[in-house]
């Protein structure tokens, strides 16, 4: 990934129109057709697919077993729920906090390889967590889940808000979202976004820099599962319940899917399009065809080998060539903003 | 004291010996060359010292203290940078953000994720600095890999030289340079040394025997001959090779 613009500030003018868009989606999404759950889906994958890209995009290091996190943070959620207490923020926190345990628990194995041996390493550890997830009946519930997990309300002392409604939990997803994305913005254009993307384009000579190389993949891989923990807790918690699927080896397939179709490798919003066009497709295609994975399949196909930087790769580069005058723009731009 | 040291290294792959008893220092200030056949073992002494490649035996010293073994990146912020024969810069960053992130103060905030990298004035400053010194300060804002070649060899200096180094450790550094790149890499070398120290592996001989204070000639693993350029110039082995024809 390039440098984009504004990438210095917390919030960019992309962001803000982000939000408001997203902010008007439950005015409209019924009658296009969709309903108002889809939204909340798209946005938790959303925070998923962000989380896992910083890992993929920015520190080029593939996890093939990133279900694991996600579906840890799911039954975080509810056992907390269940066994200490129903409180949102502490639920959202062991969501968080569990995914990120685990996620260090598998790097403290992985962070010395690289390339397919790293690869390989985290579809092995993905499908250890799923095979235990699916035989420890007594406390994940085995493959019949964990079910009658409560939308919790959000405390905030005085006042109690409700997310049993559909908007009501879009909404705090919706927000949920933009601070995930504000923060990983930041964090992918600080320095240590930086060392990340440096690492992912010549470990050794990253090395040779004087970076521990290990200890920032160590760091990435950890801060990647705990926010995917997150995202877990927040899905558990939309569909009142946590299966061992989203561990399994093709729903971490699908985050893959997604991020690459999104085009995560070239643009930081890439894996929140993929999002989208994997999720409305599932619904849309869905509706004619049992087998709409096979067209989905076709697609992600057609973008790997035609446009393997993604659908946000491919609209930069219309956008380039939509208007001489506007690269010419854009060339001064970014020369200022660069100072 | 010797600012780089190497005592009776070893190295072995499997059953071959790649390096035998090789000793070397490097004083402060002094520009060393290393010379030899291809295959002699010049770019695993490199890594030796840089700690790419441990050592079957013998000690790595920096200033006295003895670093053998140590993982690359604890070398590299002890002082020792290096540039690659095949050139590895992070072809994506733009000239100034290569630098920017070599530089100690940037990697002294390295886990720092809370602020911005772009537009800190300080990395900038410092970044710009150092790209104007190799030649580049015009084209800080283009991305490496549509630098042309020349540039991209002084961009791997640049880097190397943002880490405010103690020893500058150069792997052929003319590779593929036409004879402005030369002059000009020429130019800046000495205008390096003295400044710090400076280890160079290079085939062109005219180039090394006019810069270097002191040169080893490695061949099968082994130094063979060491000296200032005048008396490698009397040494039966060098004769034999490449100079007697560049004269």
């Amino acid at each position: 990934m390039k440098t984009p613009p504004h990438a210095e500030k917390l919030i960019t003018p992309a962001m803000l129109v982000l939000g408001l868009v997203l902010a008007t989606v439950p005015l409209w999404i019924s009658r296009v057709g969709l309903y108002p759950y889809l939204g909340v889906e798209i946005l938790i994958w959303s925070i998923y697919a962000l989380a896992f890209n910083l890992l993929l995009g920015t520190a080029g290091l593939p996890s093939f077993g990133h279900g694991a996190y996600f579906g840890i943070g799911a039954y975080a959620f509810g056992l907390t729920q269940f066994n200490v207490a129903p409180s949102l923020w502490l639920c959202l926190a062991a969501a968080l906090l569990a995914g990120g345990i685990a996620g260090a628990l598998v790097a403290l194995f992985i962070s010395h390889r690289r390339g397919i041996y790293y690869a390989f390493m985290t579809i092995a550890f993905g499908q250890i967590f799923w095979f235990v997830a699916i035989k420890s009946h007594g406390i994940t519930g085995g493959e019949d889940g964990l079910l009658k997990i409560r939308r919790l309300p959000v405390d905030l002392g005085l006042v109690s808000i409700d997310l049993s409604s559909n908007t009501a939990l879009y909404y705090f997803v919706l927000l949920a979202f933009m601070l995930a994305a504000v923060g990983l913005w930041r964090l992918t254009h600080s320095p240590f976004g930086r060392v990340l993307s440096a690492i992912r384009q010549s470990e050794t000579r990253a090395a040779h820099l004087g970076y521990p190389v290990r200890l920032y993949k160590f760091a990435v891989f950890t801060i990647s599962a705990a926010l995917s923990g997150f995202a877990g807790g927040l899905f558990a918690m939309a569909q009142n319940s946590a299966f061992p699927d989203v561990m399994s080896l093709h729903y971490s397939g699908y985050i893959v899917m997604m991020v690459l179709v999104g085009g995560g490798m070239v643009s930081f919003w890439g894996p929140v399009v993929g999002v989208v066009v994997f999720l409305v497709a599932r619904d849309v295609i869905g509706a004619y065809t049992t087998s709409w994975m096979l067209w989905f399949g076709l697609l992600f196909i057609a973008v790997v080998l035609f446009k393997p930087e993604g659908i946000a790769g491919a609209v930069q580069g219309w956008w380039r060539q939509l208007d001489p005058r506007r690269l010419r723009e854009g060339a001064r731009l970014s020369q200022v903003l660069r100072g | 004291m010797a600012v780089l040291e190497a005592c009776d290294i070893h190295v072995r792959f499997g059953d071959r010996v790649v390096l035998e008893e090789i000793s070397f220092a490097v004083e402060p200030g002094e520009m060393h060359g290393i010379m030899g056949p291809n295959g002699a073992g010049k770019t695993t002494f490199f890594n030796v010292l840089t700690g790419r490649v441990k050592p079957s035996r013998g000690e790595v010293r920096i200033e006295g203290e003895d670093v053998t073994g140590l993982p690359s990146h604890r070398i590299a912020a002890r002082g020792i940078a290096r540039s690659f024969q095949i050139m590895t810069l992070f072809d994506e960053f733009t000239a100034l953000e290569n630098v920017e992130v070599a530089l100690p103060e940037f990697r002294a905030r390295g886990f720092d994720g809370r602020r911005a990298a772009v537009g800190d004035r300080g990395f900038e400053s410092a970044a710009r600095a150092v790209l104007a010194e190799v030649g580049l300060a015009e084209k800080a804002g283009i991305v490496a890999k549509d630098l042309p070649y020349g540039d991209r060899r002084a961009l791997e200096i640049a880097v190397a030289l943002a880490q405010r180094p103690r020893v500058l450790c150069l792997d052929e550094p003319t590779s593929g340079l036409g004879s402005d790149g030369r002059a000009r890499l020429a130019i800046l070398i000495a205008r390096l040394k003295g400044r710090l120290s400076i280890v160079t592996i290079e085939h062109d001989m005219e180039f090394l025997f006019g810069l270097a204070d002191r040169i080893s000639v490695v061949h099968w693993g082994q130094v063979i001959a060491r000296g200032t350029p005048a008396e490698l110039r009397q040494n039966a082995w060098v004769q034999r090779s490449n100079l007697g024809r560049l004269q």
